[in-house]
């Protein structure tokens, strides 16, 4: 579904990515893990080429991701949600939703209304269509960004940090939307802080650190039997 | 016949009323199209400033750097006397428009290219994330949200715009300031200085005046409404926080 091979990274001198390889199987859900500066967002990045790999290759279904056709494929095959929401302000809920599919995937304004109050009900936000974003919370935002998400209807669902920058209380309303949605046939790529969650809807967790990934198995070995050191570090850390 | 209080020097003023209408009208016509240019080469510029690529930034800033560090009498003497004295004169009218669009295009680029660039950059990576390509992105997403920091020094450089069509005084132009200075110094109309700038200075007023003013109303309207919106939404926190302690109280 995604390969990223042989990925190595540089902003200006500093080396963010080192040879990094990963594949995410289709329906899989992978979340990432580490601490921060550990390159795991710049790897989520490079999946819809929001950051170009300096050397390396990256597959979406087999497909080369390439400057040229990368506006087209990231179209046509993943969404990303986003630690900030990145909801449009200048337009509605509903426009929101609407945008993308009315002006990328050929909806007509019917279809792509009807779809964005499905999905407005999935995250169980069906009230607020007319309302504009900067009047909502930031976990009622962070839902809407899910649906506008889903509302492109892609098999890929990329999720960068996506309650990193809630407020403690609303943090569980979004994750709760997502362990719904995990239990979908979605390829999921999570990075996330949240171990709780990643135990629950993880197939397979990767950890990363210094721009390597240097662990990666099911939850369950993962948290019950750490290898490495550094992951056993960081798990005594967050985990008491 | 030269003081403020000479009625005869009034009477003048308004036996040729038409020349200043005829100023009036050439200044309104060549600020007209000038806005137009400007605004075409500060979009286009302003774009390829923001754009990212390095030639198309270079560009821009060369256009920009060089007509806002050489005299705009320059711009429109050079673009005049190159043109008429190898015989492809356009006119002074249309060298007006021409020359001040593109004195102003370098000011509107500008003004276009910090609007754009007050936009966060995730505005930029969710349209690119959804797939959206530049002209789709920079047109649904981007420039609906650029336009209320654009419009109001916009407005103010279509305003500079209209002041200085009198610099085509120099290349010996019909707008408004030239009809007012050559009626003054007229062998048969002149002598009512007074009067005739004092009108002039009130035409250049009435025009200028409302933009200006519209531009403000326009910044001050839009600054209250982002401090509504801040507000509605520090109020609700508020209120949040009360029912959670009522919450709480309750327990």
């Amino acid at each position: 579904m995604i390969k990223l091979e042989n990925i190595d990274k540089y902003f200006g001198n500093h080396h963010v990515l080192k040879n990094v390889n990963l594949e995410v199987k289709e329906g899989e859900k992978l979340v990432i893990i580490g601490p921060s500066g550990s390159g795991k967002s710049t790897t989520v990045r490079c999946m819809n080429f929001l950051e170009e790999p300096t050397s390396g290759h990256v597959y979406i279904n087999g497909q080369e991701l390439t400057a040229k056709n990368k506006t087209k494929l990231v179209r046509d095959t993943t969404s990303m949600v986003f630690q900030q929401f990145n909801l449009y302000p200048h337009m509605t809920v509903l426009k929101n939703l609407t945008l993308a599919p009315m002006k990328l995937h050929h909806k007509t304004k019917k279809e792509a209304e009807n779809l964005a109050y499905h999905y407005l009900k999935v995250v169980g936000l069906e009230d607020k269509a007319h309302v504009y974003p900067t009047t909502l919370s930031g976990g009622q935002q962070q839902r809407i960004a899910i649906a506008r998400a889903l509302c492109a209807q892609t098999r890929i669902i990329l999720f960068d940090e996506p309650t990193s920058a809630l407020d403690p209380e609303t943090i569980q309303e979004v994750l709760d939307v997502m362990i719904r949605l995990a239990k979908e046939n979605i390829t999921m790529v999570v990075v996330t802080h949240e171990m709780g969650f990643a135990r629950q809807v993880a197939d397979r967790i990767v950890f990363m650190a210094d721009g390597q990934i240097i662990e990666e198995g099911t939850p369950d070995c993962f948290f019950e039997n750490p290898r490495n050191e550094r992951v056993k570090q960081f798990l005594g850390k967050i985990i008491r | 016949m030269s003081g403020f209080f000479s009625l005869k020097a009034w009477h003048q003023v308004w036996t040729y009323r038409e020349t200043f209408e005829l100023g009036l009208l050439n200044t309104v016509e060549t600020a007209l199209v000038g806005v137009l240019l400007s605004l075409v080469l500060g979009i286009f510029f302003g774009l390829m400033a923001t754009s990212g690529k390095k030639w198309l930034k270079c560009i821009a800033r060369i256009y920009v750097e060089v007509i806002q560090n050489t005299p705009v009498l320059l711009q429109i003497c050079f673009l005049y006397y190159s043109l008429a004295f190898s015989g492809h004169s356009m006119g002074i009218i249309a060298t007006g428009m021409i020359s001040l669009g593109i004195y102003t295009g370098a000011y509107m680029a500008e003004v276009f290219r910090a609007g754009i660039e007050a936009i966060p950059g995730g505005q930029f990576e969710a349209a690119h994330a959804q797939g959206f390509g530049y002209v789709g992105m920079m047109y649904h997403i981007i420039l609906p949200q650029s336009i209320k920091i654009i419009l109001p020094p916009a407005v103010n450089q279509v305003v500079n715009l209209i002041k200085n069509t009198s610099c085509l005084y120099i290349i010996g132009g019909a707008d408004l300031i030239s009809q007012t200075y050559n009626f003054v110094t007229g062998a048969t109309t002149g002598g009512a200085y007074a009067p005739a700038y004092l009108v002039c200075g009130v035409l250049f007023f009435i025009i200028c005046f409302p933009l200006s003013k519209m531009a403000s109303a326009w910044e001050m309207n839009l600054k209250k409404r982002d401090q509504k919106m801040a507000v509605s939404v520090k109020s609700r926190k508020i209120v949040m926080a009360e029912t959670g302690e009522r919450k709480k109280v309750a327990v």
